[in-house]
């Protein structure tokens, strides 16, 4: 048997969040490619009852290292923990998901453990026993195929790519406790206080619905209408760069090269001619629709359906028109 | 007080990127070469700080070929005091831990209390330096941070997370990664420009670092089949809904 595929899931509020689910899913199948066990691990205050799931998703082993001083999140103490559970359980890789926790978790684990980081990558495969990914570079201009030069490889998976699988409820992972021994003291930086959006907001970067608006849309009162489209979508609302630049949203929804690379399953640009820095941002939205009044507009070029029109007049008709349906 | 910001010189977004005869890497000719946009906040940040309190040198230091010294000019004309650049061969291959150990090598000689970072060089997408040099230096670093207020020799950020901000506090020093949102870069005076022309920059050749990861080829992105223009206006929508449940069936 090979040695194991390692899967460091997320929780928030003592619940997996999606991005785990797609993790430990890839690391069931990179671990049967392999032909070696899943071991998931579970950081957190009050998670015991996470293992359970962790098994359903794929983890032959789910360790649990609960205690109260993870009721905030705590970079160092989270990665003092993965990494001596990584340290113990000695694996081929590690899987870790690309979301602001694994960003910040992934490459501390990498420099202590003086292996390769392939991060934000977008699709992991087999080959004679060791494993390759692909990743973007340039905001998804560039693919490129890596390879670790290490014994140990770390790979961040970038959210909405690694589809989820069904939980199978007759699978049960051993369920190991860690002995978490981190005090305050040991934390430099600490977390005092976590402001939350307005409302369960869904990040673009998670969302499998977006809509955007760019410079079109005139002004920041405007994305009301795309609001109210994107809540009969169950999506979130995205941004160009020039409409965060102008002050209408806020950076955490920008699109582009100097905003966040998606990949829902609709894209709705409203009002976005489609500069080069976004399309790459965009392009491996599933399905990508367009609304703008220029014919011209490059974004055309990308989009799978568009519309050439006033953005103000289709909208909210395609917002009737789809609450019909969805309803 | 001493402030360190890492840079990074990379090619403007706006650049059609192409890739190199040995597919491995891109092709470095015409291409807008510019400090990392990420990394303009870190400067900016560290000016800010510099007129703030006073007493305080900004230095800036880069990893990369010879003409990453007008990437460290532009930070020196926005107001940084001192400029080093650890230099690669022009094709030399780095991954980020490799970035991570030079600038280490360097900040272990000359010690500072804050080092800043963009979250993220723009070409690579790694997003792995700061928190890296955080880790062999074993600092404190807080990444993605949108907000910075230091007092009492703590340093207080806030960090975006996926539908929330979180307040992190640290004690200093520590490597902090800015998020687009921390300030408004300003744009070099005429003055800074020719005064950072003057500048000399403390050039040092970087020692081989085995790296960790290796490219093994680089391709396009596949393109996108031509789109589909469903119609003109309002009258269109009926059609479009009809072509996302049927055709393309997403919703």
């Amino acid at each position: 048997m090979s040695k194991p595929v390692f899967v460091v899931t997320e929780q928030r509020d003592g619940l997996f969040r999606k991005v785990s689910f797609e993790a430990l899913s890839e690391g069931r199948r990179i671990a049967d490619s392999l032909g070696s066990p899943v071991v998931a691990i579970i950081v957190g205050s009050g998670v015991e009852a996470l293992a359970e799931t962790a098994g359903h998703y794929g983890a032959d082993r789910a360790l649990v290292a609960d205690s109260d001083i993870f009721i905030n999140y705590s970079a160092e103490g989270y990665t003092k923990t993965i990494l001596k559970a990584i340290q113990q359980v000695d694996p081929e890789i590690v899987l870790i998901p690309a979301s602001s926790m694994g960003k910040d978790l992934a490459p501390r684990l990498a420099a202590r453990l003086d292996c390769g980081l392939a991060a934000d990558c977008i699709a992991l495969a087999v080959d004679n026993g060791r494993v390759l990914a692909k990743r973007t570079m340039y905001a998804n201009k560039i693919l490129a195929d890596v390879q670790f030069n290490s014994t140990l490889g770390i790979a961040s998976l970038r959210p909405n790519i690694f589809p989820a699988a069904q939980p199978d409820t007759s699978r049960k992972a051993t369920v190991e406790p860690l002995k978490v021994d981190i005090s305050q003291t040991d934390l430099k930086a600490v977390v005092k206080e976590l402001i939350s959006g307005a409302g369960e907001k869904i990040d673009i970067s998670e969302a499998n619905v977006i809509v955007a608006g760019g410079r079109g849309m005139k002004g920041p009162d405007q994305f009301k209408i795309l609001e109210k489209l994107a809540a009969v979508l169950k999506g979130a609302v995205g941004a160009s760069r020039s409409a965060v630049d102008s002050g209408w949203r806020q950076h955490a929804d920008q699109v582009g090269q100097t905003g966040k690379t998606v990949a829902p399953d609709i894209y709705i640009a409203c009002g976005i001619s489609g500069a080069i820095q976004h399309l790459a941002g965009m392009s491996s939205s599933k399905c990508i629709v367009a609304i703008n009044k220029d014919p011209d507009a490059p974004i055309f070029q990308r989009a799978d359906y568009g519309i050439v029109g006033d953005l103000f007049e289709v909208v909210p008709k395609l917002t009737d028109e789809l609450k019909k349906v969805v309803e | 007080m001493k402030i360190l910001v890492c840079v990074k010189q990379v090619p403007d977004t706006e650049t059609r990127i192409k890739i190199g005869s040995d597919k491995k890497s891109i092709d470095a000719t015409d291409i807008n070469w510019i400090l990392n946009p990420y990394d303009e906040y870190a400067v900016e940040e560290a000016i800010q700080i510099k007129e703030k309190q006073g007493d305080t040198i900004v230095t800036v230091i880069s990893v990369g070929p010879e003409r990453s010294v007008s990437a460290l000019r532009t930070a020196v004309a926005m107001g940084a005091d001192e400029a080093i650049l650890v230099k690669t061969d022009d094709d030399a291959y780095l991954d980020s831990l490799a970035v991570a150990k030079a600038l280490v090598s360097v900040i272990k000689e000359l010690e500072f209390d804050l080092i800043l970072c963009g979250k993220q060089a723009v070409d690579d997408d790694n997003l792995q330096v700061g928190p890296m040099v955080a880790e062999l230096l074993e600092l404190p670093c807080v990444t993605f941070i949108a907000d910075l207020k230091l007092e009492n020799g703590k340093a207080t950020a806030k960090r975006e997370i996926e539908g929330g901000t979180m307040v992190i506090e640290t004690s200093l020093p520590a490597v902090l990664t800015a998020e687009k949102g921390l300030n408004e870069p300003r744009y070099p005076a005429l003055r800074g420009i020719m005064m950072a022309k003057r500048k000399p920059i403390d050039e040092r050749q970087l020692q081989y670092i085995e790296p960790k990861i290796d490219v093994v080829s680089v391709e396009y992105p596949p393109t996108r089949k031509g789109g589909k223009i469903v119609g003109e206006g309002a009258e269109a929508v009926p059609e479009l809904v009809k072509l996302l449940k049927e055709e393309a069936k997403v919703i």
